[in-house]
Parts: structure tokens; C-alpha cells; sequence
């Protein structure tokens, strides 16, 4: 397809408009806040550079917020009321609960994985020569988009028939130790797990990184002190550094539960959830967008919401006590 | 005491306004009208007079087709467009299921979607997005189709768009060399076509190649298996209702004939040449499904007519070539139901201009001018056979035109999408993968919409 760059004038204009508006309501929030006279307690001034911002906030979340709470409790073509059905429906119906079921595997597995891995990689590297050049190996695959290593890790698992030359990785290595080239990712529950083998392979470098730099903030004297107690590295690792970084470690398990909860994009490319490997993100797209289902969309992105709300007051409430 | 200073407000004030006026300034510049409206108007220009001119106007199309095939569509209608003075523009996705929902509701409908599932366009007709067809293009789905066809496009008594495209599905694909080679022969019943697996499977090679893995939509070449062997098992009254669910999904007919697909498909003996047990049929792409009979791996593929498209370059598809196909017999030689499906061209705006591109395409003129470009495959009467690129097309054009031909639609496409784009698909899908008919047929049946 040839892009006419004339063709696509109108887009650029509206574009154009979208900017000098957003500069507009800017310049006149600022004119407003700036004839306010400033006293102790602004709170015009907090009012008005808060407005938009609110304002926005309502457009794009409060409202869709409530609309797919009551989309829930329609049928699929958002015409009827048909009360609490689509929640029935997912937790009654077999595939609905494979899906809750495998949600409930990545969200218990993922965090505790992803963490595990990121400290004890965080303390091996610690102060050794190479820490760096290690930190970066492992932090590289968080610069791979998720849908870009879904695709990788296809390659990895992928199969071909045993007189053929393999072209995955892991039944190369299988075939060259004799053994028979499997179809990883067909056969459940078992596929799960190789799916959440690609998100720790994302994930654990941004868990080294904080948890390596939370590591580096513990106290040379507490450090020192234990030492001349006379801890030995485990007594060192699970009395002293572990407690130190109780909150990165707690920040960074958080992250990564929301993150697992919302995952959507590693099933998509790798199964399109198909073996049963749907998650409740995926599951939610292909009832609400692909079957037309809205409500049973809706209901899985409401029961989403409600496991995530949670997590995040638990963080909140995390930071004010850190603090 | 103040946030800003004197020249911060001036500077802040000039720019904003600065801005504002050079937007208004562009917003004023009149798109140039594309010159060249009427470039032909000669000869060639003279069939396409009836549509009258559009100059300057747009028609946007969005599609399920995409790649090579979209590009000889936008070559297919160019003289058109040229000739009437508008301008088409094409956008081919394999997301379309969904992302024409997201548009919609988006309100940024294109004007005309190629709707290749009945079931998706009636859920947009209901929902009173689709506009009803011109009258124009109504007189010509009664003149170039038969009244099933233009069936599948109405709703609720309207009417909302003519056929495009079609394929004819019951076709089990074949080398004529081995064949002959072997000395086998084409069978004309299915125990015919049972002996002749066993036969095959007895020297060694395996005698069916499959795979149904399509992306998202994996699954869909196991439907039509069931659909073109319960269309010969229940009848074509029977098809229509189990389409309907006025008969069960899991009723005991239907069990009976997924078995009797899972008779060759489930069978290890029987499946997958070339690419490993029955499972790796559900991970084989659909593309490549038959590829190994140009290598000699296997010797049956059952696959629509449009996978001509997809045998390595230099095959020749022809009775005495390399691969050629034949009709999927069912239990009566006597009886041939046909299996197939199409797309519909809907449209979200009625402008006169995309009436005209509705108009056009139905006519008997476009399907003509697709087919001189390379293989395709119309149902729509009126035009030539003779005009196919192989004799596959040829054959189907024929079964298609052919009054006597009992044609039945694709049943997963006229089925709402929960199933026929979703639990089926994927029910046949953990079906290959190792559940049984039962349970797969009891969760598709409890997956059928209420409503």
C-alpha cells in the first residue's frame, strides 16, 4: 500500500487541533491558578490544576468503570437484563473455571517465581566482578515486547515430527539426549507451566534490579555486626538481608501479581488460549470482542478488577507504613 | 506573589494563540481535488457509464482478505474506480472478527465490510448498524444468485448485501500420479473411501494429511470436516436444523458422524503424513495441512477449493497434474449435497457512492474481472466457467451454478459466534487434541447462546 502523505492531511490537522487544545486548557489552568491569590493552604489552587485531570479521569475510567459493571449483568447483545447469569456462568461452567483455574496458577507461580529467581540472582551477582555485565544479560528481556517473546518462545517450544530436523530448541536438546520430540504446548495442565516459563524469563531482570539495588542499600555495620556474630551465608541471607528488603521485595511481588492478573499478550501469541491455557484477560477479549458475548466479557473484566483492587490498596497502604 | 512572571504569561498567552491560529490556518486549506478523474474516458471507460461519476469521493472496504488476494481485488476494481472517478480504499485484517465489532462501536465503521460469516452480519444487522441494500443491488442478488444464497444476507426480512466470493468445501484433495502410480482409484462412496485409507495406510504411507491450526481461529478446517460429513449423514433439512440448534449439538446423529470423521482423523494409522501423530494436526497451519502429498508423505487432504492458493510454487493443479481434487463422497453415490461458503459485502453508510461499489461488485462484470487476474470462484450465474485459472475452479463454478446442486452454507459461519466462531472451533480443536466426541460435543451444545 503507497502512504499518500496528502491523504492524510485531515488526521495531521486534527492532530494538530488535539495539541494546540491540550496547550489551551493548559495555558488557562495555569492563568487561572496564577490570579488565585497563593496562601497557606491553596486548596483553589490544588482545586483547579487537579480539575482536569478528575475530570479526565471520570471520562476515561469512572464511566466505562461503571458501564462494564452493568454490561455484566446484560446478555451478550447488552439488550436484557439477566441479573447474576453471567457470573454464574463463570463459575460454574467447566471451560470458565479452567480459565479461573489457570489465572489462579500464574497468579500464585509468577510473583513467587519471578522473585525467587531475581534474589537469589541479586545476591550471587553481589559485589562480584561481573555484576554488572550479569545484571544487564538478565535484565535484557524486559526490553522484548511481551508479544515479541511469546513468538521467540514458540520457536523454542516448537515441534516437528521425529524423523524431520527440528527447528525447536527444546526438542533439539530432547532428540539429541534420545529422546522423542514432544508437542510442549498441547497438553494440559503441563502447557501452563511453559507459558509462565517465558513471563519469569521477561520478568526476573526487573526483579534482580530492584532487589539487587534494595541489597546494596542494607548497612555496612548491620552487615558487619552480623559477620563478627558469626552468621554463616544462610543465617546471613534469611536473617539479615531478606528482613532488609522485606518492602522491595513486597513492591516487587506486588508488580508482578498485578502484571500476572492482567496477562493477556504471552497466551494470545503463544496458544490464542487454545489447550486449555486461557487466562481471564484473553478469555474476557474472546467473549467480549471475537463472540459478541458482551456480558460475559463484562463479568470477567468486573471479577478481573475486583481480584486487582486488593493488591492495589495493599500496596498503598504498604507505602504510607514504609513511609 | 504569583507562579508566573509577566513575560511567562505573555510568552504563554502569544504561543497558545500563535498555535491556535496556525491550526486554523491549515484547517482552511482545502483538500486539492486528485486530478486525473476521468484519465480513460475512452473505450474502456464506456461499460463502467451506467455507475455514473463520483469524482473526488471515497469508499472505504474492510476485509478478512489480506496479502496477495487483496491485491488483486484493489486490481480487479481499479478501472472502476478510475473510470467512475472515486476512490477505494482496501484494508485486509485477520482480526477482522473482532475489530470490525471494535469499529463499530467505535464509531468508525468502515463503509463496506466483507462479512464471510451470515451469523456476524446478522449480529451487526440486529444491532441496527448495517444499512439495507439499494434496490439495485437487491435486483442483482435475484438475477445472479440462487435464493439461498441471497438468504444468508437477510435478516429479519431485509436485505443487507450481495455475495462476493465463494469456495466449495467438500473436496478431498489428491495426486493424480500416485494414483495411477499405485493403481489406486478415486472413490465414489465413503466405504470406498474407508477401503482405500486402509489400503493406503497398508503400504506404509500414511493415506490423510491434515492441520487445522489457523491463529485465533484454529479449529475451523475440523468444523467443516464435521459439517460436510453430517450435511451426507442427517440430510440437507437435517444440517439446517442442527445449524438452528433446533437439533442438539451433542444429539446422538451428531455424535455418530464426528465419529465417523474421527474414524480418520483420531486414527494413527491413518494420520498426519509427514508431521506426526493425530496431535500435531492441531498444530500444523491450515496452509500447509496438504502440503505432503507434493512429497509423496501422504495421499488425501480434505480441504475447500480455495486451497489451490496453497501448494508450493509449480505445482499443477489439473486431472492429469500434480494434485487435483475430488468430491468427498458421502454413503449415496447418487446423492451430492455440497458444502461451501462466501463472503457478503455490507455496508455501515448508504451514500450513493458506496451504493455504487455494492452495485458493482454484485454485478457480473467484477467477479469476471477477478477472474481473469488469478484463481477465484464466484457462485454467481452469469458468469463464464471457461474464465477459471484451473479446472478445480472450473468444477466448482459449475457445482455452484448447477440448479440441481444441494448447496449447503459453512455451518459454523451462520452459527451465532459464540459457537460457530468460538466453542467449535475450539471444541474441535481439544477434540484432535485428545478429548472425546461426548464431552466435546456436550460443552459446545451448553456454549449456545440463551438469548
Amino acid at each position: 500500500m503507497d502512504f499518500d502523505f496528502a491523504a492524510e492531511q485531515p488526521k495531521l490537522i486534527q492532530l494538530l487541533i488535539g495539541v494546540a487544545a491540550f496547550l489551551a486548557v493548559v495555558a488557562v489552568v495555569l492563568l487561572l491558578v496564577d490570579r488565585v491569590p497563593m496562601r497557606r493552604r491553596a486548596w483553589p489552587h490544588a482545586t483547579i490544576l487537579l480539575l482536569p485531570a478528575l475530570v479526565l479521569l471520570g471520562i476515561g475510567l469512572v464511566v466505562p468503570a461503571v458501564r462494564t459493571t452493568l454490561l455484566s449483568f446484560m446478555s451478550g447483545d447488552g439488550q436484557q437484563w439477566v441479573g447474576l447469569d453471567n457470573y454464574a456462568w463463570m463459575f460454574t461452567q467447566p471451560e470458565a473455571l479452567t480459565v479461573l483455574r489457570n489465572t489462579l496458577i500464574w497468579v500464585l507461580l509468577v510473583p513467587l517465581l519471578v522473585t525467587s529467581v531475581g534474589l537469589v540472582y541479586a545476591v550471587l551477582v553481589d559485589r562480584t566482578r561481573f555484576e554488572s555485565i550479569a545484571k544487564s544479560l538478565v535484565f535484557l528481556p524486559m526490553a522484548i515486547s511481551f508479544v515479541g517473546a511469546g513468538i521467540i518462545w514458540r520457536f523454542v517450544y516448537a515441534y516437528r515430527a521425529e524423523d524431520q530436523d527440528q527447528i525447536g530448541l527444546l526438542n533439539q536438546i530432547v532428540v539429541s539426549m534420545g529422546g522423542e520430540p514432544q508437542q510442549w504446548l498441547q497438553e494440559p495442565p503441563l502447557n501452563t507451566l511453559f507459558l509462565i516459563v517465558v513471563m519469569i524469563w521477561i520478568q526476573a531482570g526487573f526483579a534482580t534490579v530492584v532487589l539487587s539495588a534494595a541489597i546494596k542499600g542494607i548497612p555496612a555495620e548491620i552487615i558487619e555486626a552480623a559477620r563478627l556474630d558469626g552468621a554463616g551465608p544462610l543465617q546471613m541471607f534469611f536473617r539479615v538481608t531478606l528482613p532488609s528488603i522485606r518492602s522491595a521485595v513486597i513492591v516487587v511481588m506486588v508488580t508482578q501479581s498485578i502484571g500476572t492478573l492482567k496477562l493477556f499478550d504471552i497466551v494470545r501469541t503463544m496458544t490464542g488460549g487454545q489447550f486449555d491455557t486461557s487466562v481471564i484477560a484473553n478469555e474476557m477479549y474472546n467473549q467480549a470482542f471475537r463472540y459478541g458475548e458482551t456480558g460475559k466479557g463484562a463479568a470477567l473484566a468486573v471479577f478481573l478488577f475486583a481480584l486487582v483492587t486488593p493488591i492495589v490498596i495493599y500496596q498503598i497502604r504498604q507505602r504510607r507504613e514504609v513511609r | 506573589m504569583s507562579l508566573l512572571s509577566r513575560t511567562n504569561r505573555v510568552t504563554l498567552v502569544a504561543s497558545t494563540v500563535g498555535l491556535a491560529l496556525a491550526v486554523a490556518a491549515c484547517g482552511s486549506t482545502e483538500p486539492k481535488p486528485s486530478a486525473g478523474g476521468d484519465g480513460g474516458a475512452s473505450a474502456e471507460c464506456a461499460a463502467f457509464s451506467k455507475y455514473g461519476k463520483h469524482e473526488g469521493k471515497t469508499v472505504s472496504i474492510y476485509s478478512p482478505i489480506r496479502d496477495t488476494e487483496a491485491d488483486l481485488f484493489e486490481q480487479a476494481w481499479k478501472p472502476f474506480a478510475k473510470c467512475t472517478g472515486m476512490k477505494i480504499t482496501y484494508e485486509g485484517t485477520g482480526e477482522f472478527e473482532a475489530q470490525i465489532q471494535v469499529r463499530a462501536d467505535g464509531g468508525n465503521p468502515p463503509d463496506i465490510a466483507f462479512f464471510p460469516q451470515p451469523g456476524l452480519l446478522e449480529r451487526f444487522a440486529k444491532a441496527g448498524k448495517l444499512k439495507p441494500a439499494s434496490a439495485e443491488v437487491k435486483r442483482l442478488t435475484d438475477e445472479g444468485w440462487s435464493p439461498d444464497w441471497a438468504k444468508y444476507a437477510t435478516v429479519g426480512g431485509t436485505f443487507y448485501g450481495a455475495p462476493l466470493g465463494a469456495s466449495v468445501k467438500s473436496f478431498v484433495w489428491y495426486s493424480p500420479k500416485m494414483f495411477k502410480e499405485k493403481g489406486w482409484t478415486v472413490p465414489t462412496t465413503w466405504d470406498e473411501l474407508m477401503t482405500l485409507s486402509n489400503t493406503i495406510a497398508g503400504t506404509g504411507i500414511k493415506p490423510w494429511c491434515a492441520g487445522i491450526e489457523s491463529g485465533d481461529a484454529t479449529g475451523w478446517p475440523a468444523t467443516d470436516w464435521i459439517e460436510d460429513v453430517l450435511l451426507r449423514e442427517i440430510g440437507p433439512e437435517g444440517y439446517d436444523d442442527w445449524v438452528s440448534h433446533k437439533l442438539a449439538f451433542n444429539d446422538p446423529k451428531v455424535v455418530a458422524a464426528v465419529d465417523k470423521v474421527g474414524a480418520i482423523l483420531k486414527n494413527d494409522k491413518f494420520v498426519n503424513g509427514g508431521y506426526g501423530p493425530v496431535k500435531s494436526i492441531a498444530s500444523t497451519a491450515f496452509q500447509e495441512g496438504g502440503v505432503p502429498i507434493t512429497q509423496g508423505k501422504c495421499a488425501l487432504h480434505r480441504q475447500a477449493s480455495f486451497y489451490a492458493n496453497f501448494w508450493p510454487e509449480g505445482t499443477k493443479v489439473a486431472e492429469d497434474g500434480d494434485v487435483f481434487a475430488f468430491y468427498l463422497p458421502g454413503n449415496d453415490p447418487a446423492k451430492k449435497p455440497v458444502l461451501g461458503a462466501g463472503e457478503f459485502v455490507a455496508a455501515f453508510t448508504d451514500r450513493p457512492e458506496v451504493q455504487t461499489v455494492q452495485a458493482y461488485l454484485a454485478s457480473a462484470e467484477f467477479p469476471a474481472a477477478r477472474m481473469k487476474l488469478a484463481t477465484y470462484v464466484t457462485a454467481r450465474k452469469g458468469v463464464d466457467p471457461a474464465l477459471a485459472q484451473n479446472p478445480i475452479d472450473k468444477l466448482s463454478m459449475q457445482m455452484l451454478q448447477d440448479p440441481d446442486t444441494v448447496f449447503r452454507f459453512d455451518g459454523s459461519d451462520l452459527m451465532p459466534a459464540a459457537v460457530g466462531a468460538g466453542t467449535f472451533w475450539k471444541g474441535m480443536t481439544d477434540w484432535i487434541n485428545g478429548k472425546d466426541t461426548k464431552t466435546v460435543l456436550d460443552y459446545i451444545d451448553a456454549s449456545w447462546p440463551k438469548s
